[in-house]
Parts: C-alpha cells; sequence; structure tokens
C-alpha cells in the first residue's frame, strides 16, 4: 500500500513552505514537492526590505532557506522532483512524478510563477548570449557596457535604477509613454543620467553576432522600426504562472492562474492555490505566506468532514 | 569524490581530464546559484566517473570571459577538453545529469 499523506504541497516558495508550516505544527503528515530548491523567485531576489521581521533587510535565498527549515523543524518534509501531471478525480489525489506517483488526501498548489519571454524567435537560444531576465543575477557582467531593460512595472524600474548604477548605458523600452511602476522609482530613474527611456516602443527583434549585439525597436504610435546597439538585453515584462502541469485539472483563468478567492479554495474540494499562482490582487511575499496560512486552515476544516 | 576549486592555476588539469568534467560558474551573491550550489555538490559524490568543479566568477574573471559567462549559474560539460554542453541558468538534478550523459 503507497503512502497516502494528509497534504502534498507543490512548490517551496513563502507560500508552500508556510502552508508546510502550519500543516505540520498542526500535526498534519505533509510533503513540499520541490523541483530545484526552496525560495522559489523570492531566491532570484537580492534584498527583501518588506517582510517583516528583519530590520536590515534580508536576502530572497536566505529567507527561503529560514522558511524550508521553519517547517522542517516541525516535521514537514521535502521531496525533490517535478510534478509532471496530476490526477483530482477521485477522493485521494494523485501527483506524477519523474520519482512514481505521490498520494495525498488534500493538495496545495504552490508553483509559482516565472518570467513571461518576449516571445521572439530565437530567445531561447540567446539566454546566456546576451537576453537575460534577471538583472540582479546577471546585471554585473554588463560594467561599463550597454543595456536595454523592456518593461515599465516595478521589477523593470529597479531593474533599470540597478543597472544603471554598473553599466555605461541603459535604455529603458516601454510600451507605453509612462511608467507603470510605483512613484518610489520614478525620481531616481528620471534622475539617472546614463538612463535613457524610449516611450511607446517595443523591441520586434535581436540583433546578433552569435550574442546580442543590438535590438530592433518599433514604435507602438507610429509602427517605425529603428534600431539600437547594446551589449545585453534584461526582459522585464511580467510573469506567466507555472499552471501547464494542471491541465484537466482545477480552473484557470485565461492568463493561466489559478482561479480561487481569499479562501485559496479551488473549485475542486480539498485542493488549495497559494501565492503567486492564484488569481489576486497583490503578488508578495507576505500575502503568499498568509495565503499558505489560509489554505491549512480550510484544509484542516476539510478533513475533519472527509 | 568531492568537488574541486578550479582556478587560474588548476584549470589545464581539470580540462585535460580523462573523465568527464561538470564545470559550475558561480558567485556568493547569486540566489541561483546558490540553489544549484547542493545540486553540483550530490552529483560529485554520487557520480565518481565525472570531474566536478565549481569557478567563482569574482576570483576567477579571468576564465569566466575564457568561457564568455555572462549568465550565472553557468554549467558547462567538457570533454577532453572541449565544450560539449552547456546551460545558463539553475537546472534540476535530472536535467544535469542529463547534460553529462549526452
Amino acid at each position: 500500500m503507497k503512502h497516502i499523506y494528509d497534504m502534498l504541497i507543490i512548490g517551496g516558495g513563502p507560500a508552500g513552505y508556510t502552508a508546510a508550516l502550519y500543516a505540520a505544527r498542526a500535526g498534519l503528515d505533509v510533503a513540499v514537492i520541490e523541483r530545484l530548491s526552496a525560495g522559489g523567485q523570492m531566491a532570484l531576489t537580492g534584498d527583501i526590505d518588506n517582510y517583516p521581521g528583519f530590520e536590515e533587510g534580508i536576502d530572497g535565498f536566505t529567507l527561503g532557506m529560514k522558511m524550508q527549515q521553519s517547517a522542517e523543524r516541525f516535521g514537514a518534509k521535502t521531496e525533490y522532483t517535478e510534478v509532471e501531471s496530476v490526477d483530482f478525480s477521485e477522493k485521494i489525489k494523485k501527483l506524477e512524478t519523474p520519482n512514481g506517483t505521490y498520494l495525498a488526501k488534500t493538495v496545495v498548489i504552490a508553483s509559482g510563477a516565472n518570467p513571461r519571454e518576449l516571445g521572439i524567435e530565437g530567445e531561447n537560444l540567446l539566454i546566456g548570449r546576451g537576453v537575460h531576465y534577471c538583472a540582479h543575477c546577471d546585471g554585473r557582467f554588463y560594467k561599463d557596457k550597454t543595456v536595454a531593460v523592456i518593461g515599465g512595472g516595478n521589477s523593470a524600474a529597479a531593474d533599470a535604477l540597478y543597472l544603471s548604477r554598473l553599466a555605461k548605458k541603459v535604455y529603458l523600452i516601454h510600451r507605453r509613454d509612462t511608467l507603470r511602476a510605483e512613484k518610489i522609482y520614478h525620481e531616481p530613474l528620471m534622475k539617472a543620467e546614463n538612463v535613457e527611456f524610449l516611450w511607446n516602443s517595443t523591441v520586434s527583434d535581436f540583433i546578433t553576432d552569435l550574442k546580442v549585439t543590438g535590438a530592433k525597436i518599433k514604435s507602438t504610435a507610429t509602427g517605425k522600426e529603428t534600431e539600437i546597439s547594446c551589449d545585453g538585453i534584461f526582459v522585464s515584462i511580467g510573469r506567466k504562472p507555472a499552471t501547464e502541469f494542471l491541465k484537466n485539472s482545477v480552473s484557470l483563468d485565461s492568463n493561466g492562474y489559478i482561479v480561487a478567492d481569499e479562501s485559496t479554495k479551488t473549485n475542486i474540494s480539498g485542493v488549495y492555490a497559494v501565492g503567486d499562482v492564484r488569481t489576486k490582487a497583490l503578488r508578495q511575499v507576505v500575502t503568499a505566506a498568509a495565503d499558505g496560512a489560509v489554505a491549512v486552515h480550510y484544509a484542516e476544516e476539510y478533513l475533519a468532514e472527509n | 569524490m568531492s568537488v574541486i576549486s578550479v582556478n587560474n592555476s588548476n584549470f589545464d588539469s581539470v580540462k585535460n581530464s580523462e573523465k568527464t568534467v561538470l564545470l559550475d560558474f558561480y558567485a556568493d551573491w547569486c540566489g541561483p546559484c546558490r540553489m544549484v550550489s547542493p545540486i553540483v555538490d550530490e552529483i560529485a559524490s554520487e557520480n565518481p566517473q565525472y570531474l566536478v568543479g565549481k569557478i567563482n566568477v569574482d576570483d576567477e574573471p579571468e576564465l569566466a570571459q575564457a568561457f564568455g559567462v555572462a549568465t550565472i549559474p553557468m554549467l558547462v560539460v567538457m570533454k577532453n577538453g572541449k565544450i560539449v554542453n552547456q546551460s545558463a541558468g539553475a537546472r534540476p538534478k535530472p536535467q544535469i545529469l542529463a547534460m553529462l550523459e549526452e
């Protein structure tokens, strides 16, 4: 007879490990299934200054490890493998992985999101050759060089600001005529002398010579194309939820996010969606963690009744 | 086997090893590098048929430049002194093992 967990959690970011902490403290038999390492997107972030309790900030990787250790302290386990498909059609839920099938009475989906790609042909082949999705990770290779940041939200603004301190010149390419980023970023960006804004513009193609040497820029107003020279391109145009493995199971919205309200309940009893993978207004570490606690509250109710 | 810390002075002996070589270019400040680091350690201890080395790009900028490293972590597989496979970004263990077995 295969082991049946009280709860399996897909993904080891802040939402997943908070659920694991609450579940383990409540005495549930719980494991987190994580493909790589604790932390999720948070581990790619340098300093996190808006998660309370760390008066000097904390780096995302360390916070991820702390959350994992907090959950493991109460007996939560971690299985390092990847969920490839799910079957929620029966009361005992099945998760398929390269390590075999995992069974559980309840499932918490905390699979998070990944950077959205531009969708230009050949983009994948240029990763590591001038196309980047993590300014904090790769920015230092562009000291005194020219880079382009694509996007207009908070992460694009933060990336442009970070890169402006390293690179010779930073283009900020945005398809609108104003930044969507919060006010806190506007003034320092406008003040940075080496940042040039290309408004109403999108990247239509890469210019390459084995690696990126520039980009073709298309005006969203006139459709006219121009070219810029740059050594690196940092793509920061938002995220896409990691829900491909959930085909034909829980309800997703048109953008691929799992439909669930603040109760984290999906359309399937005993299956919960927490953190960035869920439809929600604010995607932050602290709201992801909160989701994890809420999911366990409702899962305990479900387990008591079933 | 344990992981070798690769630098300019021992690089040639690593490169010319008779074993298939896995190189992990990393930096201490890089989150995804720290995610992949324990996986690389595991691969080294479980697979004595491979020679596994880590290269700190801050300490060894010349080696990083020679390999054209612009994204970390970068994983490089070498056979008989030649690059046969490489990938940028953190990868789960089965994918790294597949890179080595190709």
